[in-house]
């Protein structure tokens, strides 16, 4: 089969799947929302208004307000930016990261493979919510802001408003303890592949290494890559809410779900609203990036990859 | 077979020695000295004073021999005291032999988490099996759907509704804690009730997110043993569908989730700490959480150690009941 | 797979063989244990219970929520608030506050203060017994003394009670020390040594005693029992010194969540909580409410600020503090952080403290005024990008405050917002507890902070605000200088005329006024709230707690009986 037909065949199966379909509405959607969020949310999501602390969804304020007196159907737009830009960092981080010892490790195997195995096994045995708990409260911000991220990186989150130390310190965190199901699954697939005739080919042929890897192989996996980063970053928001929920995430005034939540906890009698509204999102855009990726993955069947590039 | 727990447990030990490291130098990482709590901000403290609790505390000593000195107290279980105020040991704050077993943290949690394993096992395996016998009907579709939510819903959002629900709304369910404040002066019964009442939420919050992965699990399982032969041989063989079933596919298909319990472990203890800070229950998941906020140098790297061994015994039982059900393993 | 329409249909899952067991047993369980509301205690409803004063009688249990547990029960190895709230009910010190503010005797009688102010003389009360029967006596104090100053004890509070050249004990109940140079609040600091039993510690090392989790104290409670992470309880001392308290017992319930307390507070499960203002401006209003409880409001003696590093270039200009003083409305900051439970600070003392200067120059809300004193600063928007800039650097810094602190969260917020709209930009950043203090605050690496200080009931600040005070760790972080100030807390803490004291205090007020090294924000108040059967609480200056053994509830009200 050529290249060509496999590609429509992933779509046609896709398109069948009417879940997978309906995630990928969302999560277009979402993105959407957060980009044309300045033009989207009603008010500004900082203006305090002292005269209307705490009220119930109105006309005026379709979600209500929060204890400042600030809109929260306009927190909650510009909250998805923040959401969805921790994620998007943190799993590219996670996978990059994953992907690297993956490779190494399936590649070369003896040493390299059992210590890393090793790293992993190690890495999977702490709780990981205690691990990032620990690691957040514990490294100061300020390490971002001078060193950590590349610096293109870094320009582009500058952009995104809200975007600060203490939330690139969130995405490197979550990304530094959320590489291992990558990197399994990387290995994996080299070892499964490693031995395949056009590899030892290519070995013949004087082939180095880094070009086998990146060339031959890495390319084969990239598809249970891509939809392990696409249900990582329904993680990685899950987890990112959890924090702040828990005043460890981001930091007010910057908007989050997760934190707008914790108000609601705080005030779980008198405001319900800042409970519901903000769940419900955190809830679709999760349901939203699970469903596109285990839709992508069930039209990726295995089956149809037979015939691999060479 | 006894060989093989031999060789597990070994192998474990490597990795407890990394977990150790690891933990050691997450602590070390942080700018500052634990002993800052104590000396907040008051006007009566002078640098001189402040000197003297850091020396008191043994913060003087290069990091190498830090770790070495703190490992040799590891293995005999003493972590040393804690940096709160009450200063009392760390081993004794996670399980203190002067409480009643069931108000030591460390028990809580675990129980906890013991009876959301429980829960999810005999709630999802069901849901599992029966999802898969019905593929597609009407009951299979609608807990497909519920456990997508169960998959995508925060668990702390979770007990936000039930908690308003239950006890703000309804006035039904006690939100906080493990037993009320007249429980001593409860009857038997009154006291049962008690204590099961205020585990209902948790319980439930806990398991929920399990439920779903397991329950799904269970069912794509069941689908692919079902499509197996001897299901077939089985059927043709005229043995009735339940024998069918419960006899011959759920039994292979049950075998892997045995380990997935196992793994499940390090999410439950992870999720403690949401679910025991929101429903204030005096677990080790809310320790940790107060231990983090103090910035309680040795209470974290305690309570992250025994986290981690209890994730570690986790898989070392999966493995084992892995081994008990499979009979072909045991008989390597 | 066509079979499969041939199944029975497998309607219950639990109806399947082993688990019908396990499911028919879960549902007796329910429904034989099934609640009655009733076992859930409710709070009585009974009308006119916030009439009948009733006789003071025995009796009862008095239950206070707190949001963190006591660590230790040593006062002075304590750095936590709800331990001295607890350990105030265990131990006495020599002295302590009257509602007047003035100084009474507790453990001491009365006292001679030599004429040069030098020398003070304790005679201490007799007959007054430690809980295990021992008799206090003055080696006690000593004790305590000695074990304050001693370098191997771990405790923050040591500083007072180095300025003492001498002690001596000259009888069984006398005391007597003697101060290197006068020493104002010398008194006064008596009253926060809790004296401790010397016969159970001496020779002991006192972080080691089981004194912290069982102490041994006189004062009018002593701890029964205390279940770690639950509560406290305390059962009342009837042979305390100044009489039986009439409470038989008082249980500090240990609930990490204020929303959780409240709920406890309607069910019955506590009797006393400090509210937040959102709890006691909007949900303690209730018919309900009204007949149940008692609500009260006080000032507390602690006020919040903004601090400025003295050392940023754009914070040396008064004119820019003064500026920034303008551009905040400190009213709004109190209506919706503090739900108006509070007022505006003008300076670092109490309103109605015999200290406080009325007369200060004060920083209405004006944004315009604020805008001109900046611009004459040098401060203008020249490349309209919204933010003033001078010299091509733009009016940028960051306020960093502690996390956890909700109030100060939100007043950080209310001051960017406030500054935004007059060009200058803000940035905030709540930082854990101690890597705030060890280095940034320590290292002076600090444009702008929002703490709060908690003032002590003696008005000596030279701590703060003298310049000699800006080492590392010390409290004048922000390089606070003014001689005129250094001359004037020198005054206040050398003389015992309280006059004098006030007019050194006065000026020094007028003085921070001016300059603006903090903008002083507001004094919140303390909004506790207690069930309405306990009579005799008679809110003051230093709060309701402070007559907690004069407190009862009367024979018809009692609630509680705990078997002893």
């Amino acid at each position: 089969m050529k290249n060509g037909k496999l590609r429509n065949l992933f779509w046609k199966r896709f398109r069948q799947n009417r879940l997978a379909v309906a995630g990928g509405i969302i999560v277009v959607g979402l993105f959407l929302i957060a980009v044309l969020a300045p033009f989207l949310s009603p008010y500004s999501p900082n203006d305090i208004d002292r005269k209307h602390i705490l009220e119930p969804p109105s006309l005026a304020h379709p979600f209500g307000t929060d204890d400042l007196g600030r809109d929260i159907l306009s927190r909650m737009i510009y909250g998805s930016g923040i959401s969805l830009s921790v994620g998007f960092v943190a799993v590219g981080i996670a996978t990059a990261i994953g992907m690297v010892l993956g490779a190494v490790s399936g590649y070369y195997g003896g040493w390299p493979d059992r210590i890393i195995m090793r790293f992993i096994d190690i890495m999977l045995s702490i709780p990981t919510f205690f691990l990032i708990l620990a690691v957040i409260a514990f490294v100061d911000p300020g390490i971002w802001s001078i060193g950590g991220l590349p610096v293109w990186l870094k320009k582009i989150l500058q952009r995104i408003p809200f975007i600060d130390p203490s939330i690139m310190n969130i995405m490197v965190v979550i990304g530094l303890t959320s590489w291992m199901g990558v990197a399994r699954l990387v290995r994996a697939e080299f070892l499964s592949l490693k031995e395949r005739e056009y590899v030892l080919a290519a070995k013949a042929l004087g082939a180095s290494d880094l070009r086998i890897i990146f060339r031959h192989i890495m390319i084969n996996s990239l598809a249970p890559v891509l939809v392990s980063a696409i249900l990582g970053i329904a993680g990685a928001v899950l987890v990112e809410s959890a924090l702040s929920f828990l005043g460890i995430g981001v930091q007010p005034p910057a908007p989050s779900w997760g934190n707008i939540l914790e108000l609601g906890k705080n005030n779980i009698e008198i405001a319900w609203w800042l409970s519901v509204f903000p769940g419900l999102a955190i809830l679709i855009t999760v349901l939203g990036y699970n469903l596109l990726g285990e839709g992508i993955r069930d039209s990726i069947d295995p089956r149809l990859w037979e015939t691999e590039r060479h | 077979m006894v060989l093989y727990l031999a060789k597990r447990l070994l192998e474990m030990i490597p990795t407890l020695l990394g977990i150790t490291l690891i933990s050691f130098f997450i602590i070390h990482l942080a700018p500052g000295k634990p002993t800052d709590i104590l000396t907040e901000l008051n006007p009566k403290i002078t640098p001189e004073a402040r000197e003297r609790l850091e020396k008191i505390y043994g913060l003087d000593k290069p990091v190498i021999v830090q770790y070495g000195l703190w490992l040799k107290r590891i293995v005999r279980l003493d972590f040393g005291e804690s940096f709160s105020t009450d200063r009392r040991p760390v081993m004794e704050k996670i399980w203190d032999r002067k409480q009643p077993l069931l108000d030591r943290r460390l028990f809580i949690t675990f129980m906890l988490n013991l009876l959301s394993m429980v829960i999810i096992f005999l709630v999802a395996i069901p849901i599992g099996i029966t999802s898969a016998t019905h593929q597609n009907t009407l009951y299979d579709r609608i807990t497909t759907t519920g456990v997508f939510i169960g998959f995508a819903m925060p668990s702390f959002w979770l007990a936000l509704l039930l908690m308003m629900l239950f006890g703000v709304y309804l006035d039904l369910l006690p939100i906080s804690g493990l037993k009320s404040m007249n429980y001593d002066s409860l009857s038997v019964a009154g006291r049962i009730w008690d204590r099961l009442s205020h585990l209902i939420l948790p319980v439930f919050v806990s398991s929920f997110g399990g439920l779903a992965g397991l329950s799904r699990y269970m069912r794509s399982n069941m689908l692919e043993v079902i499509r197996q032969d001897y299901v077939t041989v089985a059927r043709a063989k005229g043995l009735p569908e339940n024998e069918v079933i419960y006899r011959h596919a759920f039994r292979n298909a049950l075998l892997p989730i045995i380990t997935l319990l196992g793994l499940s472990v390090p999410g439950l203890i992870g999720g403690s700490v949401i679910f025991e800070n929101i429903f204030g229950i005096p677990g080790m998941g809310q320790l940790f959480y107060m231990s983090v906020m103090t910035r309680d140098y040795t209470m974290i790297m305690g309570i992250l150690t025994i986290g981690a061994i209890l994730t570690l015994l986790g898989n070392l039982l999966a493995d084992l009941g892995y081994m008990l059900a499979d009979p072909r393993i045991r008989t390597k | 797979m066509s079979s499969f329409g041939k199944m029975p249909s497998f309607s219950l899952p639990f109806t399947m063989g082993k688990y019908r067991t396990v499911f028919f047993l879960a549902l007796f369980l329910i429904i034989a244990l099934s609640p009655s509301c009733k076992d859930r205690p409710k709070a009585v409803n009974s009308t006119g219970l916030e009439n009948s004063t009733g006789e003071p009688a025995y009796g009862d249990s008095l239950i206070e929520g707190t949001i963190g547990e006591p660590s230790i029960l040593i006062p002075m190895l304590a750095g936590d608030s709800a331990s001295h709230s607890v350990a105030g009910l265990i131990f006495n010190g020599l002295v302590k506050y009257d509602t007047d503010l003035s100084v009474i005797g507790d453990l001491a009688e009365s006292w001679d203060i030599s004429p040069d102010g030098l020398v003070i003389t304790f005679h201490l009360r007799k007959g007054v017994k430690w809980a295990d029967g021992v008799e206090f006596t003055a080696d006690d104090v000593m004790f305590g003394y000695k074990t304050i100053i001693d370098e191997k004890t771990p405790t923050a509070y040591s500083e007072d009670f180095r300025q003492v050249k001498k002690a001596e004990v000259l009888d069984r109940h006398t005391f007597r020390v003697t101060y290197e140079k006068p020493f104002a609040p010398a008194l006064t600091s008596w009253g926060n040594l809790a004296i401790l039993p010397g016969h159970l510690l001496e020779g002991k090392d006192i972080t080691k005693s089981d004194l912290g989790r069982n102490p041994v104290g006189m004062g009018p409670y002593r701890l029964r029992k205390w279940a770690a992470g639950q509560e406290l309880v305390l059962d009342s001392y009837h042979d305390y010194f100044e009489g039986r308290p009439y409470i038989d017992h008082y249980i500090y319930r240990v609930i990490p969540d204020s929303a959780t307390m409240f709920l406890e507070l309607q069910a019955g499960g506590i009797d006393m909580m400090g509210l937040t203002p959102i709890q006691y401006t909007k949900q303690t209003n209730t018919v309900f409410f009204r007949k149940n409880f008692q609500k009260f409001r006080y000032p507390t003696f602690a006020y919040t600020h903004m601090a400025f590093n003295l050392r940023h270039p754009f914070f040396k200009d008064k004119r820019v503090r003064q500026a920034i003083g303008y551009a905040i409305d400190k009213s709004e900051i109190v209506d919706v952080v503090l739900f108006g439970l509070g007022t505006p600070a003008t300076g670092p003392y109490v309103p109605n403290t015999w200290p406080y200067n009325p007369d200060v120059k004060k920083y209405e809300y004006n944004p315009e005024k604020a805008k001109q004193l900046l611009k004459e600063a040098g401060w203008e928007d020249t490349d309209g990008d919204g933010i003033l800039d001078k010299d091509g650097n733009p009016f940028k810094f960051t306020i960093l405050t502690n996390m956890g602190n909700t109030l100060r969260k939100n007043t950080a917020t209310i001051i960017q917002w406030r500054l935004e709209k007059i060009g200058i930009k803000v940035d905030i950043r709540a930082l854990e507890w101690s890597a705030f203090i060890n280095n940034f605050i320590d290292k002076k690496r600090f444009e702008a902070v929002l703490l709060g200080w908690s003032i002590g009931l003696d008005p000596d600040q030279y701590d703060i605000w003298h310049s000699s005070k800006t080492k590392e760790k010390e409290f004048n972080f922000i390089s606070y200088s003014n001689p005129e100030v250094d001359e004037l807390l020198e005054k206040g803490r050398r003389t015992f005329d309280i006059e004098e004291r006030k007019k050194a205090y006065f000026r020094i007020q007028e003085i921070l006024a001016d300059e603006l090294p903090y903008i002083f924000l507001y004094v919140p108040d303390a909004t506790p709230i207690v069930h309405a059967r306990f009579k005799g609480i008679k809110p003051s200056p230093i709060g309701i707690s402070y007559n907690l053994p004069k407190w009862y509830v009367p024979e018809k009200l009692q609630r509680h009986r705990m078997e002893p």
